[in-house]
């Protein structure tokens, strides 16, 4: 066991922890964060990805420890208050979601990818995401919303 | 809707409700009996009374029963928008309560495109039977024939004056008409008077989706829950000869359950869980047993035919003489690989006892008969069991069953602690069922005008989903014979019609190149029915099928498919390339045009076909569950090759909108025309026959 301490959507957390637990585990376990889903234990299917100090990692395989003294952005802590990320809102407009279990991670992959690419092309979107993946194969409404996002981002600027 | 003491940040879901907070509705509804639950006779019923699927809250909120759930098709919003229509309040007037054996009518199974056809009618009825009874409340309070008021937006408007329904719900003869059977011949909103059917709704839910607020079945919580996990054998048929439980019931905090076969653990963090499982699998023996190789299925189908039962089929004419009088004779056989439908979601549950009452929040598509199997195992009557199904992860007919509730159940009945089972993936690839692989024999004849005289085809092993063919053929004879599976077999998406239509369709075009026609006009020539002729048509002229026809590209093929199931139709053209070292097709193009009747929601139609397409890439060009000694070779993300990102055609949805049809499921059908597309377009490509899923040129 030993003490763990990271921020968490802004949040100081501490947690008294075996270190080599899961990340995924540990946030939705002991830190009541469900939001991280998880799909498939080995870093495959994208649905447990959060952000570890704003770069998108697979937390079922990252072990808690890796977080010490770091910053985890989870999908609880995307939107401010009542006011939802550009990148959650294009998924809603566009209705990129069928059963939905994947959205969280591919929106927290895509807030990651426009982050370091603001205006990427389709064959970056589809690389940049490719590492998540959608059971109900919703794809094309996904990347529908990905480039809806840019241009609402565009917009703004 | 979920039940979530530990939630931590929790915006509102206005749609959808957990049971506690729809008691609370009850309690201040004004339309319903809040004090006692429906009836046994109207929770199994279907129909039954209007209290038992419609409720009015005094703030004029419309509350829907269904024993329906969501996992992603759309059923949610589409019930909504269904209720809506009928009783002319907007969209956002309506919640629903889903898949809680609780509070809800039992719809049966949420499969088979059945709630389109079956369930939305059965809410508009309800509610158009409210609809009818608020106004002719409106009536009598005014002393004016209901005929001249007018229903919008939730209430009852006449010269001016408006009475919220609400208000109207108050009256007394309202409260005994609720308890009454509904009422039959209840007119419904013709299909070209809706206002809210038939427009583009996104999901209700779908802040909740992006915001992670929703809480699937493996996202609830309850005081003192432990997790679970179930030791399983290494192999399929293996016996458990001895287990060393005292590891891990050393470790503290782990409760360790052993019930016959059923070895179990419970701890307070999956981690730890985890920890005492592998501690009782390193102190665990098994008798393992000889298992058949996927190497060798197909003849292993064949060898165990169940010839002598009667084989589920149709016959037409003679396909003895037909085949005997043809100018030419072909033959061929298809094989189709076990694939495993791998939601995102894997099976998960919470179950929980209390005074002898059982509680489960699970992922099912079917809570009634898990209520059911979960009364039967335990020995408690089913009105002491309560199932709860939040909207899941996925399920494509992967999900009909409640192993992981009957799991959890047995765990937290020992532990004396509500316990949570979330399945590993490696758990739903190996133990969850898997879509039935099929041996396809099929051989037709063609007469001097090169139409097709005889048709005999026999499915071996994975069912009798669109089964018959769609062409005019005089002399058929078409069979499903069962085999004794050696995998774990059930429902897919489409079930058995993406088989049977891959076979049929890869199968016409050998018949159309042996005819010397071109595919289209070959299909076209033998089809009669109007529906699936207009899809064709629609797909080739917008895929501009002529014309690519007529300009050849090396290692480039165009090829078409259709087919129709669970009334609706589909056609697909789809172009693809071929790579020259592997011989492997990859869709660059794909257009599908779908008809399933009066469209109720076109924009999550459109997700479904879209979906469907390029979930069925998987089957059609990867996805082959292989298996040796009793165990998985390619049981992981990492070995089955699932679409991706990267996997995506471009593709073109193309939906007919029949306003004079009634509305059937489109979830399912869409998928079938794909594979037999590409295998298509593969022998355009390379002249070479695609003959399996997953697709590969054979000869």
């Amino acid at each position: 066991m030993a003490i763990i301490r990271f921020t968490v959507n802004g949040k100081a957390r501490r947690v008294d922890t075996e270190p080599e637990r899961p990340l995924l585990e540990v946030l939705r376990e002991d830190l009541g964060l469900t939001g991280t889903k998880c799909g498939c234990g080995e870093g495959q299917c994208g649905a447990c990805t959060v952000l570890l100090d704003n770069r998108p990692i697979f937390s079922c395989v990252t072990p808690v420890l890796t977080a010490t003294g770091r910053k985890i952005l989870t999908i609880e802590g995307l939107a401010e208050d009542a006011r939802l990320h550009p990148v959650q809102q294009a998924f809603l407009d566009e209705g990129a979601m069928q059963c939905g279990y994947c959205a969280p991670g591919v929106i927290l992959r895509t807030v990651a990818l426009l982050e370091s690419k603001p205006r990427p092309t389709d064959a970056q979107i589809v690389d940049g995401l490719n590492g998540n993946l959608c059971r109900c194969s919703g794809y094309p409404r996904i990347l529908a919303a990905v480039r809806r996002a840019v241009g609402s981002a565009g917009k703004k600027r | 809707m979920s039940d979530h003491p530990r939630r931590p940040e929790p915006p509102a879901d206005p749609f959808a409700v957990d049971r506690r907070e729809f008691i609370e509705i009850a309690a201040a509804g004004l339309l319903i009996v809040a004090t006692a639950p429906p009836s046994q006779a109207q929770r199994e019923g279907g129909a039954g009374a209007l209290e038992a699927r419609l409720h009015i809250a005094e703030d004029g909120l419309i509350t829907i029963l269904t024993g329906k759930i969501e996992e992603g098709q759309g059923a949610l919003t589409e019930l909504a928008m269904a209720a809506a229509e009928e009783l002319r309040v907007p969209l956002n007037r309506v919640r629903m309560v889903m898949g809680d054996t609780d509070g809800v009518p039992n719809d049966g199974g949420t499969s088979g495109s059945s709630t389109t056809p079956r369930t939305v009618p059965l809410v508009r009825r309800a509610a158009a039977a409210a609809r009818d009874l608020l106004l002719a409340a409106a009536g009598r309070q005014w002393g004016v024939d209901a005929a001249k008021l007018e229903m919008r937006d939730g209430a009852a408007v006449y010269a001016g004056k408006t009475y919220a329904y609400a208000q109207l719900a108050r009256s007394p003869e309202l409260a005994a008409a609720y308890k009454a059977v509904l009422p039959a011949g209840t007119a419904l909103t013709s299909a070209r008077e809706w206002k809210v059917l038939g427009t583009p709704q996104i999901r209700l839910d779908g802040r909740d989706i992006v915001t992670g607020a929703h809480r699937y079945p493996s996202d609830i919580v309850r005081p003192g829950m432990l997790y679970g996990r179930v030791l399983r054998a290494p192999s399929y048929g293996a016996a458990l000869v001895s287990a060393d439980l005292s590891a891990a019931q050393k470790m503290p905090g782990v409760k360790v359950v052993r019930d016959g076969a059923f070895v179990g653990c419970a701890a307070p963090t999956t981690f730890a869980a985890r920890k005492a499982l592998e501690a009782i699998s390193a102190a665990s023996r098994w008798k393992t047993a000889e298992h058949p190789s996927s190497d060798n299925l197909f003849e292993y189908l064949k060898q165990h035919a169940k010839e002598q039962g009667r084989p589920q089929g149709q016959a037409r004419g003679s396909v003895e003489k037909g085949l005997d009088g043809a100018r030419r004779r072909l033959k061929a056989s298809y094989q189709v690989a076990y694939v495993q439908h791998a939601p995102m979601e894997p099976r998960a549950a919470v179950a929980e006892w209390q005074d002898g009452r059982l509680t489960v929040w699970t992922g099912t598509s079917n809570p009634f008969s898990v209520r059911q199997a979960l009364a039967e195992t335990f020995g408690v009557p089913p009105e002491r069991v309560r199932v709860m199904v939040p909207h899941m992860g996925g399920g494509f007919g992967g999900k009909h069953t409640g192993e992981a509730a009957i799991e959890a159940a047995r765990l937290a009945k020992e532990a004396g602690r509500p316990v949570a089972l979330h399945w590993t993936r490696a758990e739903e690839f190996m133990w969850a069922y898997f879509r039935p692989a099929a041996l396809i024999e099929v051989e037709a004849g063609l007469d001097a005008g090169n139409s097709i005289a005889a048709w005999d085809f026999t499915n071996y092993n994975s069912g009798g989903s669109a089964l018959d063919t769609p062409y005019r053929i005089a002399n058929t004879r078409v069979r499903f014979i069962a085999s004794d599976p050696p995998l774990r077999q059930s429902s897919y998406r489409c079930l058995a019609a993406t088989a049977n239509n891959f076979a049929r369709e890869a199968f016409t075009d050998e018949l159309a190149e042996a005819a010397g026609k071109d595919p289209l006009e070959f299909r076209l020539a033998h089809l009669d029915n109007e529906r699936i002729k207009n899809v064709l048509v629609a797909a080739t002229e917008r895929f501009g099928w002529a014309e690519r026809r007529k300009k050849r590209r090396p290692g480039v093929g165009i090829g078409l498919a259709c087919g129709t199931e669970k009334n609706s139709v589909v056609a697909a053209c789809c172009e693809v390339e071929v790579d020259r070292e592997s011989g492997v097709p990859k869709p660059i193009e794909i257009v599908e045009a779908f008809e399933c009747g009066a469209i109720l929601n076109p924009a999550n139609l459109r997700s479904q076909v879209e979906g469907c397409i390029t979930m069925g890439l998987g089957p059609a060009l990867r996805e082959e569950i292989q298996f040796k000694d009793g165990r998985l070779i390619n049981g992981s993300f990492s070995a089955y090759r699932v679409p991706r990102f990267q996997d995506v055609p471009k593709t073109e949805v193309i939906l007919l909108d029949r306003k004079d049809l009634e509305p059937a499921g489109g979830g399912e059908t869409p998928i079938i025309a794909i594979a037999p597309a590409i295998a298509n377009a593969l022998f355009d490509a390379t002249g070479k026959r695609a003959r399996a899923m997953p697709i590969r040129a054979s000869g």
